[in-house]
Formats: structure tokens, C-alpha cells, sequence
């Protein structure tokens, strides 16, 4: 659906209903810390509950379903690179853990 | 054979759909973005310049976390209240998230009935943003006076473990909360801008000569419902790690 020359204009009922279940989600990710869920669990519904409520806002909120995809693709694409830096990082800080392991810990060696 | 070619179409010709549509509108002339203000491009553009900027403290943050040695201050005792004699975990930052949650609402609704030229509707959604904002920040100031007087909690180090704690809480969220005040100024010139009708009549603004429009609520959308994208990354990844 290509948006109107004149701007965004939709039915105020999808943006209750976003809403509403944006604080479901809310309330799904603060239940995952109050009921204890540990391990792989617990960081499969967080992350989860993130990018469904980080897309859920993107989307509707922000009218990026709106927008031409030369629009979408300039913005959304550059975030993709992120990862690369994440992945760096992590590999990065588990060597230093290693190393400060190796070279903290009396005894060891 | 001679083959017309039509060069006066009377309207707009239709824009194609796609990946043909990225082609066209990337290679075409005067500008990439077509139907978007140009207002609402740039403010998406700086939108990804802040993006990088949370996503490289978010990211050095990880890093730090986890190649420290030192035990992690869980957040969830770190941050939870007592209510009634009972210690409830990560309370304060629940309700933080829930205030934020309806700002968002009430921003997307302002920029609906602003486009409906509905100027005391977007007007009160409007001022119900800024104040769940100011709310947030106040919750917030609550939050970092507990840390720092009653935990001990410093940049440099704290009582409770990873002397990282510090740094990376106090640089994280206090550049969000910044982010928060200045959209909670913003909102209220907006709104300002809105009940004085000067969207209406189109006045330039304070220190531009450019016509006043209802996309500016739109733009100042963007940047609000941003600031609350970046608490649902903080509050997952800080929070509740």
C-alpha cells in the first residue's frame, strides 16, 4: 500500500490495539524475570518478546508498513550491520574472559 | 513507425511497486524518497546515526559484561522494591516500561488526529505524552538517587560486584533519559505550535522560514516512539539479562 501524499492516516483502532499489545508483551518479558526462567529459555523469550515489540513499533507506530521500500530498505538495511559489530564483540569478550582466567586465577598454572 | 510518446499526463504518473520501485525511486531524479517530506527523511536518517550511537553502548556494554571475572549486581534484586513489606523484583523498571508504553500510544493517536486537523485533540495527546515523558524521567531520577545514596553505586566501582556495573548503567541510561527530556521539550513546543493554530495557518517557525505543517507531528512521532524503541532493547538486554 503506497502511502498518501498527504501523510499517514489510518484507523485509530490499530493503534489501540498495538498498544494493547505492546503491554501485553510488556507484561509477558516482566513475568519471564518474576517467575526465575533460567538458561536458554529464558533469553529465547526475552530476545523474542524484544523484536516482536521492537518490530510491533517500527511497523505501525512509526508507519515504516507504510512507507515506500526505497524508504524501508535505506533505513533497515544499515541496522543489519550491527550484527557484524555484535559478533565481533562477543567473540572479543569471551577471549578476554579467557585470557583474564588464565591469567587471574592463581594455581591455575 | 512513429511511436507517441506522452509528455503531459495531467497527474502524477503511478510509481512502481517493489524491488522495481527501489530501483526507480533510488535512480530517479531530484530525490530518492518519494512521498515522504523531506523533514521526515532526515529525522529518520538521524534516527540510524542514533541507532549506531545506543547499538555501540549497548554493544560495549555486553562485552564488558561478559569478560568480566567479577560476579554481575543482578538487576532484578538491584532494581526491585519493597511494597508493603515485600520485595517485589524489577518493579519500578516495570512500571517505567508501561509509562513509556502508553507515551507511544498517545503519540501515534496525536499524529492521527493532527493529520485529521483535529488541533485540540493532537493538543491534550499531545501534552499526555509529554507528561507520562516527564513521568519516566522522574521515576528515573528516583531510581539513580537510590542507586548512587542508598546502593553505593558509582561509575568506577560498587559494594555489590563487577565494578563495570557502574559505568555502563550510569552512560546507558543516562543518555536515554537525556534523549527522554529532550523529546519531553520538543512535545511542548509542538504542542505549543498546535493550540496557538500556527500548523493551521501555516506560520514559519522560530528560527525557520519554513511553512508550519501537521508532518511536523509526525516527525516529532518518529523521535518519541524511537526513545521508546531503545528502552525495549535497554529493559531486555540491561534489565533483564
Amino acid at each position: 500500500m503506497a502511502a498518501h501524499v498527504e501523510g499517514q492516516q489510518h484507523p485509530i483502532g490499530i493503534y489501540l490495539k498495538i498498544w494493547g499489545l505492546l503491554f501485553v508483551l510488556s507484561t509477558a518479558s516482566y513475568l519471564v524475570d518474576y517467575f526465575h526462567f533460567q538458561g536458554y529459555l529464558r533469553w529465547f523469550l526475552i530476545i523474542l518478546f524484544m523484536l516482536l515489540k521492537a518490530g510491533l513499533i517500527v511497523a505501525v507506530f512509526m508507519h515504516m508498513l507504510w512507507e515506500r521500500l526505497a524508504m524501508v530498505y535505506a533505513i533497515l538495511v544499515p541496522t543489519v550491520l550491527l550484527m557484524v559489530l555484535l559478533g565481533i564483540g562477543a567473540l572479543e569478550a569471551d577471549y578476554t574472559f579467557f585470557t583474564r582466567g588464565v591469567f587471574f586465577l592463581k594455581g591455575l598454572f | 513507425m512513429a511511436q507517441a510518446i506522452q509528455t503531459s499526463t495531467g497527474q502524477p504518473l503511478p510509481l512502481p511497486q517493489g524491488i522495481q520501485g527501489i530501483v526507480a525511486d533510488w535512480s530517479s531524479d531530484q530525490r530518492a524518497f518519494k512521498n515522504v517530506p523531506w523533514g521526515k527523511a532526515m529525522m529518520w536518517i538521524f534516527l540510524l546515526s542514533d541507532t549506531f550511537i545506543f547499538s555501540c553502548f549497548l554493544i560495549s556494554y555486553m562485552t564488558v559484561r561478559i569478560s568480566t571475572t567479577d560476579p554481575w549486581p543482578n538487576p532484578s534484586e538491584v532494581f526491585g522494591l519493597t511494597l508493603f513489606g515485600k520485595s517485589i523484583p524489577l518493579l519500578l523498571i516495570a512500571i517505567m516500561t508501561f509509562v513509556l508504553i502508553s507515551s507511544s500510544g498517545t503519540m501515534a493517536m496525536a499524529v492521527k488526529f493532527g493529520y485529521e486537523k483535529n488541533r485540540k485533540m493532537t493538543f491534550i495527546l499531545l501534552l499526555c505524552t509529554a507528561a507520562l515523558g516527564a513521568t519516566f524521567v522522574g521515576m528515573q531520577a528516583f531510581e539513580w538517587t537510590k542507586l548512587i545514596l542508598h546502593e553505593g553505586i558509582r561509575p568506577w566501582g560498587n559494594p555489590l560486584g563487577a565494578a563495570q556495573f557502574g559505568a555502563a548503567f550510569f552512560m546507558i541510561t543516562g543518555f536515554h533519559g537525556t534523549h527522554v527530556s529532550i523529546g519531553v521539550i520538543f512535545l511542548l513546543i509542538t504542542a505549543t505550535k498546535v493550540i496557538r493554530g500556527d500548523l493551521d495557518h501555516e506560520r514559519p517557525g522560530f528560527m525557520t522560514g519554513r511553512k508550519g505543517k501537521y508532518e511536523i507531528v509526525e516527525i516529532m512521532g518518529l523521535y518519541w516512539h524511537f526513545v521508546d524503541l531503545v528502552w525495549v532493547f535497554i529493559f531486555a538486554v540491561f534489565y533483564l539479562w
